[in-house]
């Protein structure tokens, strides 16, 4: 592939600054990313965690240019891949950074694979497509990958369907043909959601193993506190489409910086409190179409007083060395 | 499935597994059969019946079967057989090739509709609307006698008219179809993976939204044959000598109550032959989808 006009090899890996992204609709104007920023290095496993409908999917497709527009509109921000805006790049030119630079896996792999073409099939399409290989190289190649994902007896599976293959299996495809070029950057989409427990304990160890050899980047999005802690390098939480704390992941969990990643972590089940009722966070998420003014999460917050009622938004306090939060009081939320 | 030690390098293709599929599927070769029959009917006639379809003697008028004459004699004294047999040619010509021109008028319609959506869709679908708003025979009427000229038999110009007349209900399902399978997963992850606009819709789109579409194409294929008869009843569909078996039923109903055969057998060699292309298109509609495998 040709090099992209103004490419930095020095420059970060994945660089996402003050992205906004909404959904037009008959209802109105949703907004989905309010000014989203996160870095990556090569070799990293940032992950983004959020509730449902926080904007984190959105954002991975934005990232990867996948919108589907209309509804959806990138109104500002800018995705830069070793110093590139992806989002000002002609569509032709986007089209050879997909999956040759940045990847990304589908949250039901099901779905995501096409139902009437068997996975050799698709994968081997792959390199016929990209890269010119001959057929029978291109088997080679695709049964490889399925070796490396770990699918068992690769070669006689080839040609089955997607539907022939259970959840684990399907999601180790999906991964196959996210690094069948050899991206630098994969992103996951809630990866291991549509799975259960013991297969999401193999399929993140894959995940990480795969990262490890290929010292790529991985952007990790999920709403499984307990699946980041094993495999991320750092934490940036979403909340209303925007990151409101960003941490290196012993940080967030030691000593959280924003009342939301507090509660978060209050919320989840712990075996030493056995019997009592498990800590919610009251209320719901504010509907896209309707952020609160100042910070989205004061009507849900405890510590909430007069200035985070206010516009503008807190700004990303930067509160220890690596570390910014969202928050005017992130110094009683710390404990100082 | 075959052998997984034996797979040859190349890796299986949608139509190669497709075949394979067919090759065992018993209704795809009884279908097949029948209409591998009703084409060789259409183009050589006289291997069937060494009769002339055209030597009508008024004397055996709703005369019974005869040695020569299997299905008997019409009201004009002409062999049924005969005429049946050299009707196939038209019939099966005017069925198949208006199918085929609707099929792809539709086909193009829906698709374009369907995959681009916005502007493109609101324009094409109303154009869909505003054809679907032509009655079919008023239509086909004024179409047909534009259409045709002064010497002919009429078979272009019927192919034309019903070509032109009948892809609404075809453009209508693929769009819908093409909309459904656009927001899938698959799509997204194709796009995900650098496919351009080309390969979305042929590869990835239209070889899961074609089922649908492949029904209204088959059940199209008899309605336009038993459309033919209707115009050509009508006046204004095949003319002068020419034989159909729509021309046929159209004769032959005013006498059914004294004569039933000349009705019978035109309608039994047109029922088989919708239900042949039917039971053949169900079987390749079944044969692209890997999950009835």
């Amino acid at each position: 592939m040709d090099v992209l006009p103004g490419l930095d090899p020095r420059a970060p890996l994945l660089q996402v600054n003050d992205l906004h992204v909404e959904f037009r609709t008959r209802d109105g104007v949703a907004k989905a990313v309010n000014g989203a920023s996160f870095w990556l290095n090569p070799g990293e496993t940032l992950a983004i965690l959020g509730e449902s409908g926080c904007g984190k999917s959105v954002t991975a497709q934005a990232i990867m240019g996948i919108l589907e527009t209309p509804p959806g509109h990138i109104t500002r921000g800018e995705v830069r891949y070793r110093g590139v805006d992806l989002l000002k790049l002609r569509e032709d030119e986007r089209r050879r950074v997909r999956a040759n630079k940045i990847a990304m896996i589908f949250q039901d792999a099901l779905s995501a694979l096409n139902p009437v073409y068997s996975v050799g099939f698709q994968l081997a399409e792959l390199f016929r497509a990209h890269r010119g290989t001959s057929r029978a190289d291109a088997k080679n190649k695709a049964i490889e990958l399925l070796d490396q994902v770990r699918i068992p007896a690769a070669r006689s599976r080839f040609s089955d369907y997607p539907h022939q293959f259970s959840g684990g299996m399907r999601q180790r495809v999906m991964i196959a043909m996210a690094l069948a070029l050899d991206p630098e950057v994969l992103i996951a989409d809630e990866p291991t959601t549509a799975l259960d427990v013991t297969v999401q304990a193999q399929i993140m160890g894959l995940l990480a193993e795969l990262q490890r050899q290929r010292n790529m980047g991985l952007v990790l999005i999920t709403h499984d506190m307990g699946v980041v802690a094993d495999v991320a390098d750092r934490i940036s939480v979403m909340y209303a489409g925007r990151v409101v704390e960003e941490a290196p992941v012993y940080d967030i969990y030691e000593r959280p910086g924003h009342p939301y990643t507090r509660a978060l972590l209050e919320s989840i089940p712990r075996l030493d409190r056995k019997g009592q009722p498990l800590t919610a966070i009251r209320g719901l998420p504010p509907a896209l179409t309707d952020i609160p003014a100042g910070c989205a999460f004061n009507p849900r917050c405890g510590y909430a007083k007069e200035p985070c009622r206010q516009d503008p938004t807190p700004p990303a306090y930067a509160i220890a060395p690596r570390r910014t939060a969202r928050c005017h009081f992130f110094r009683e939320v710390l404990g100082e | 499935m075959s052998d997984p030690t034996t797979l040859d390098s190349r890796p299986r293709s949608l139509a190669g597994d497709a075949w394979n599929d067919l090759r065992h599927n018993k209704i795809f070769w009884a279908s097949a059969a029948l209409v591998l029959l009703l084409l060789l009917m259409a183009l050589f006639p006289t291997l069937f019946t060494s009769a002339d379809p055209t030597d009508c003697v008024l004397s055996r008028q709703h005369d019974g079967p005869s040695g020569g004459a299997l299905f008997g004699y019409d009201f004009q004294g002409c062999d049924v057989f005969a005429r049946t047999v050299h009707g196939t040619g038209s019939s099966i010509q005017v069925g198949l090739l208006s199918t085929l021109l609707a099929g792809l008028i539709g086909l193009s319609f829906g698709m374009a509709a369907g995959y681009f959506g916005g502007a493109i869709d609101a324009v094409l679908s109303r154009g869909i609307d505003i054809v679907l708003g032509i009655p079919v025979l008023l239509g086909a009427v004024v179409l047909s006698g534009r259409l045709s000229g002064s010497g002919d038999d009429g078979v272009t110009a019927v192919t034309l008219t019903l070509g032109l007349l009948t892809w609404t209900s075809a453009a209508r399902v693929m769009r819908s179809s093409v909309v459904a399978a656009k927001s899938q997963d698959y799509v997204a992850a194709a796009r995900m993976l650098g496919a351009g606009p080309a390969r979305l819709m042929f590869r990835h789109i239209l070889p899961n939204a074609i089922a649908p579409f492949i029904v209204v194409s088959t059940v199209l294929l008899g309605a336009n044959i038993a459309a033919e008869a209707t115009l050509s009843y009508l006046g204004v569909g095949l003319k002068g000598d020419a034989l159909s078996w729509g021309l046929q039923i159209s004769d032959a109903q005013k006498h059914a109550r004294v004569a039933a055969a000349p009705l019978v057998w035109p309608s039994v060699f047109l029922a088989a032959t919708v239900l042949a292309f039917i039971m053949l298109g169900d079987a390749i509609r079944d044969a692209f989808d890997p999950k009835l495998r």
